[in-house]
């Protein structure tokens, strides 16, 4: 039997799809969102250096490692449909970008309010701080170009180009508090060692960062959807959906 | 919050608003289109009512 790959590269099946998943990744998103905020407030201990004003990690880290990893996604799909010129690669890259710069955004305002109290100070030009600012950027200017173009597929490209240029920016996010002497802790997470944190503190952090990841399919998937339907508007599976009342 | 709770919970305020927020603009997105092809469909049905008629 064989297996059709390409059956949800069309934006019609891979519609209704979508449509499908979205409802179980927001229960998903949802339940661990409940779990990790338990575990962060009620189960976690108080830190001894910091007090309570550490439980903010349980939204600047899933903030953080999310606004890398959606760039990552985005600059893959945009890569993808440059490359082989797959409109539904191109839009759910685009479908990608408001959720990335939120995370940034929120990265950059909890690190700030966390900033404030443990350094003395809401902002420093530090590598890490500075990097996470250009990544904001970035989004933005993916966001803002390809609304200046009328032309979607034009647009697509012109994005795709930004997209994969600022790739670069990525890593070196993840590794400026290891390359400059950052005010910006390390990493107390990694693959190659054991984590520099209190285990009921690292499993509410891992479950919100579950929780985000499964809140951004859903949103994204959500938003893809509706990008299909501005695209595809003119086609006939659009008006049947419509005359159904199945949009 | 150990006096810390401006920090703490202006974060956690702003997070869901952030999050409120998108959730919103996607819906109102989805339903600007809803009005939009309703429109295009009267319109539609207009004119071959015209048609029959003339």
């Amino acid at each position: 039997m064989a297996i059709n790959w390409f059956k949800y590269s069309s934006p019609a099946s891979f519609y209704l799809l979508a449509g499908k998943m979205v409802p179980v990744f927001v229960f998903i998103s949802v339940m661990l969102l409940i779990v990790g905020l338990y575990v962060g407030f009620f189960v976690a201990p108080t830190d001894f250096q910091q007090g309570e004003a550490y439980r903010i990690i349980f939204i600047h880290v899933p903030a953080a490692w999310m606004s890398m990893f959606l760039y990552v996604v985005m600059a893959f799909w945009a890569g993808i449909g440059l490359a082989f010129n797959t409109r539904l690669s191109s839009m759910f890259a685009t479908a990608i970008a408001p959720t990335g710069a939120m995370f940034t955004f929120i990265a950059l305002w909890t690190g700030a309010l966390w900033g404030k109290p443990m350094w003395g100070t809401w902002w420093v030009w530090d590598a890490r701080l500075t990097s996470e600012l250009i990544l904001f950027f970035l989004y933005i200017g993916f966001m803002s170009l390809q609304a200046a173009i009328d032309d979607p597929r034009r647009a697509d490209k012109a994005g795709a180009i930004i997209a994969l240029v600022g790739v670069i920016n990525i890593p070196i996010i993840y590794f400026s508090v290891q390359w400059w002497n950052t005010l910006h802790q390390g990493a107390s997470v990694s693959l190659n060692q054991a984590p520099a944190m209190a285990t009921t503190m690292l499993t509410g952090m891992l479950i919100m960062v579950l929780a985000s990841w499964m809140y951004s399919i859903a949103v994204i998937l959500k938003r893809a959807r509706v990008i299909i339907l501005e695209r595809e508007s003119h086609t006939a599976w659009v008006a049947e959906l419509h005359k159904k009342g199945a949009i | 919050m150990g006096g810390y709770g401006l920090y703490v919970w202006g974060s956690y305020v702003v997070t869901f608003m952030c999050i409120a927020g998108e959730i919103l603009l996607i819906s109102n997105r989805r339903r600007t289109l809803e009005k939009q092809y309703s429109h295009i469909e009267d319109l539609d049905n207009n004119e071959t009512k015209n048609e029959t008629t003339s």
